[in-house]
């Protein structure tokens, strides 16, 4: 494979495309599917075949459009974008291709939801197909690693890469192109590349969506890696909760290998890399990239002490480089158009664009990508459209059960690495949950601290045992029965986990309560003193909600199970 | 006693042991390969037993301890046979917000079983998901592997009924 078979694909795929008058693209991702968008899809391709159009009419299942509120999405070549689709739609959005648009399916795409937003990592999600690598080379694909292993020494890439300011998107923002050139430099042979796609933040499903709706990008992005650092194998280790992203990188890889573009002596060039799957198995702390490794090692993910960084010992105790889903996403649109393009995007100290979920009490949720800088208000109010019914904003969480909650008075703080950090929360990967006035936040927090203590490994002492004690002083206070002494050994309990424990998870784990403390201190004191839940979720949900209902319901499961019997 | 131990043979004549075969030859038979293995084996027969984690720690030539330690360790493998049926409920934040625990409860309440377990007769399983990732479609159940968006508690028990009467 050099770069003129590579072009020679692109001009026939693209050719292929001219002869086709319209294309009708169907969500595959997803959001999407879970709303029959599959049945959408074939109801299409009959109803096109059944009219004898299949010469100039294309049904084809892209990846992830966005806004899975709305879903099932379809959109046409004509810009035209439908919502809620069913099935029964077929016939009148095939007749709709050489006509008008079809009214009450339709989707505007001229709001802010779409405007505001600025793509590079999902540029091709919702354009091509996921599963034909012909699609993303006709897109440019592939290009940046030809080019780079034709053109550039490793040296290069990595120096393009630190020129274009990318951090680490999984969370903690650590300088891509600093950890890069640590592995490069580190002794050791082999050495490993991983992609942790292992994303356990509840409310996260961009990198799943990455995978879902473009998974050759993210090999691509690990190939140009793994050619920067000298590594000749790599992992992907992906959560098993995730069997369609699992079954399109399978695919994806495949395709790859039997281009060459992956394998031995890649382009006619001494470089060879190979890429594995490895399935996750339901562990959170496994995101952790010590436990991730003894995870890849067929161990239990329990995380170990650094250093050595795995940069220097990683995985078999070789140079390991381990980036993010999203990290690698970026790499390719880097090489192709140069590090200093990309480093005009963005704030000062954080380059690019980011990835968001939205979800919780907005209006649209589904995926955003933004440029770094852009201000909370605007990606709630302006691209998520606000709080349905009327409601009022209370809070955002983001950055998962590592992160923090922000009150109404951080919306207009810029959203960058430095700015979350400051106002008590952290970017995580991506995640952002919006709530109104009916969650209470010390509910919030008791359910993150919940997560922490199930996802805890037992490894070191103070974040086994610390959040369990912190778990317990919080259900006391969501049952009102917590006394001011509760208080003061919860955030006394905090400051310990955030400084004695092992790993990340623990470190991390009081970070909800400690921004709510801060932010939302007088709910806390409500709950305390007054005995008091002002969002009404506290209390009566632990009695097990309204107590008349309660007696029939009983009744009910019994004979239902002697019905079973 | 010597090193070199003959090779361990399948617990049963079954046909579904070559797949796990198969993923054990295709990483090498080295230790590194138990956890891809031990996916194979709940793909196939849907839960890790005894015999099944004895014969694999044996073919990967670890110890039967790390075997159970691993199998134990992850949430996605489970020890026991699910139900006929399983209702995974997702308790994601987004899901959380909009009213996961009030279907978590309901269930509880009508199955009498806590979260992991499965009902009595082997009907139902009840199942908790950190996320599904269909934060979208908040909360979100997944009955039988489809999945279901906007669950309200009343929709959630005439699914069961439909369930439990289809038994009798």
């Amino acid at each position: 494979m050099n770069l003129e078979e590579l072009e020679q694909i692109a001009v026939t795929e693209r050719e292929a495309r001219e002869k086709v008058r319209h294309e009708v693209r169907v969500c595959m991702a997803a959001g999407c599917l879970s709303c029959q968008s599959q049945g959408v899809k074939d109801a299409l391709t009959a109803e096109v075949k059944n009219r004898g159009l299949e010469e100039t009419h294309k049904v084809k299942g892209v990846g992830c459009m966005g806004l899975c509120s709305e879903g099932p999405l379809v959109a046409t070549s004509e810009k035209q974008m439908y919502k809620h689709v069913a099935s029964a739609d077929a016939a009148a959005l095939v007749n709709s291709l050489d006509g008008e648009p079809v009214k009450r399916l339709d989707c505007p795409t001229d709001v802010p939801f779409f405007q505001r937003q600025k793509k590079i990592v999902l540029e091709n999600s919702g354009v091509i197909d996921p599963e034909r690598i012909e699609d993303y080379i006709a897109e440019g694909g592939y290009r940046a690693i030809v080019n780079a292993l034709s053109d550039m020494m490793p040296q290069e890439v990595i120096s393009e890469i630190t020129t274009s300011g990318l951090r680490g998107r999984g969370g903690a923002g650590y300088p891509t192109g600093l950890k890069w050139s640590t592995v490069s430099r580190a002794d050791g042979n082999p050495k490993y590349v991983i992609c942790n796609a292992d994303e356990g933040d509840p409310g996260a499903f961009m990198d799943r969506s990455v995978l879902e709706s473009d998974p050759h990008r993210v090999l691509e992005g690990m190939l140009i890696a793994a050619y920067a650092v000298g590594a000749s194998e790599g992992f992907i280790y992906v959560r098993a909760e995730y069997p369609l992203a699992i079954k399109r990188l399978k695919t994806a890889i495949r395709q790859a290998e039997r281009l060459g573009l992956l394998g031995t002596n890649i382009c006619g060039t001494r470089f060879s890399f190979r890429i594995d799957l490895r399935l996750g198995a339901g562990a959170f702390v496994c995101g952790e990239e010590t436990a991730l490794i003894a995870s890849v090692e067929g161990k239990r993910g329990t995380p170990r002490p650094r250093p050595p960084y795995p940069a220097m010992s990683g995985l078999f105790g070789q140079p390991t480089l381990i980036n993010n889903v999203e990290t690698y996403a970026n790499v390719p649109p880097i090489i192709r158009n140069g590090g200093a393009w990309y480093a005009e995007i963005g704030t000062e100290k954080s380059k690019g664009t980011k990835v968001f979920a939205l979800a919780g009490r907005i209006e649209n949720t589904g995926l955003v990508e933004v440029p770094m800088g852009i201000t909370l208000r605007d990606i709630v109010y302006d691209i998520g459209g606000g709080i349905p019914e009327g409601r009022k904003f209370k809070a955002v969480q983001t950055g998962g059960p590592s992160g923090g909650c922000l009150p109404a008075d951080c919306l207009d703080m810029p959203v960058d690495y430095e700015s979350l950090a400051k106002a008590g929360s952290i970017m995580g990967s991506g995640g952002m949950i919006i709530m109104d006035e009916s969650s209470c936040m010390v509910d919030v927090a008791k359910y993150f601290m919940d997560f922490c203590m199930t996802e805890s490994c037992g490894k070191c002492v103070p974040c086994r045992v610390g959040t369990y004690q912190m778990h317990r002083i919080l259900s006391a206070i969501t049952n009102l029965t917590a006394t001011e002494p509760d208080l003061k050994m919860l955030e006394e309990l905090c400051d310990l986990l955030k400084n004695t424990s092992l790993c990340g998870l623990g470190q991390s784990a009081p970070n909800p309560v400690v921004s709510t403390l801060k932010s939302f201190a007088e709910e806390y004191r409500a709950h305390i003193h007054d005995k008091k839940c002002a969002a009404g979720v506290c209390g009566a949900h632990e009695n097990g909600g309204d107590e008349k209902s309660k007696p029939e319901e009983k009744n009910e499961a019994r004979e239902l199970s002697e019905v079973g019997a | 006693m010597s090193a070199y131990v003959s090779k361990p043979q399948p617990p049963t004549q079954d046909k579904r042991w070559k797949l796990v075969d198969a993923t054990m030859r295709r990483l090498g038979h080295q230790s590194r390969g138990l956890i891809e293995t031990l996916h194979t084996v709940q793909e196939a027969f849907g839960y890790l037993d005894e015999s099944a984690l004895r014969y694999v720690a044996m073919s990967l030539r670890v110890p039967l301890s790390r075997a159970y330690g691993v199998a134990t360790f992850y949430h996605f493998f489970t020890l026991k046979p699910a139900g006929k049926h399983t209702c995974v409920v997702c308790l994601g934040t987004a899901c959380y917000i909009k009213g996961a625990p009030q279907l978590l409860d309901a269930m509880q309440k009508d199955l009498d079983i806590k979260p992991g377990e499965t009902t009595p007769d082997g009907n139902v399983s009840l199942l908790t998901a950190r996320c599904l990732g269909s934060c979208g479609l908040a909360p979100a159940v997944v009955y039988d592997n489809e999945v279901a968006g906007k669950v309200s508690p009343q929709s959630l028990r005439e699914h069961l009924s439909k369930w439990n009467h289809h038994e009798s």
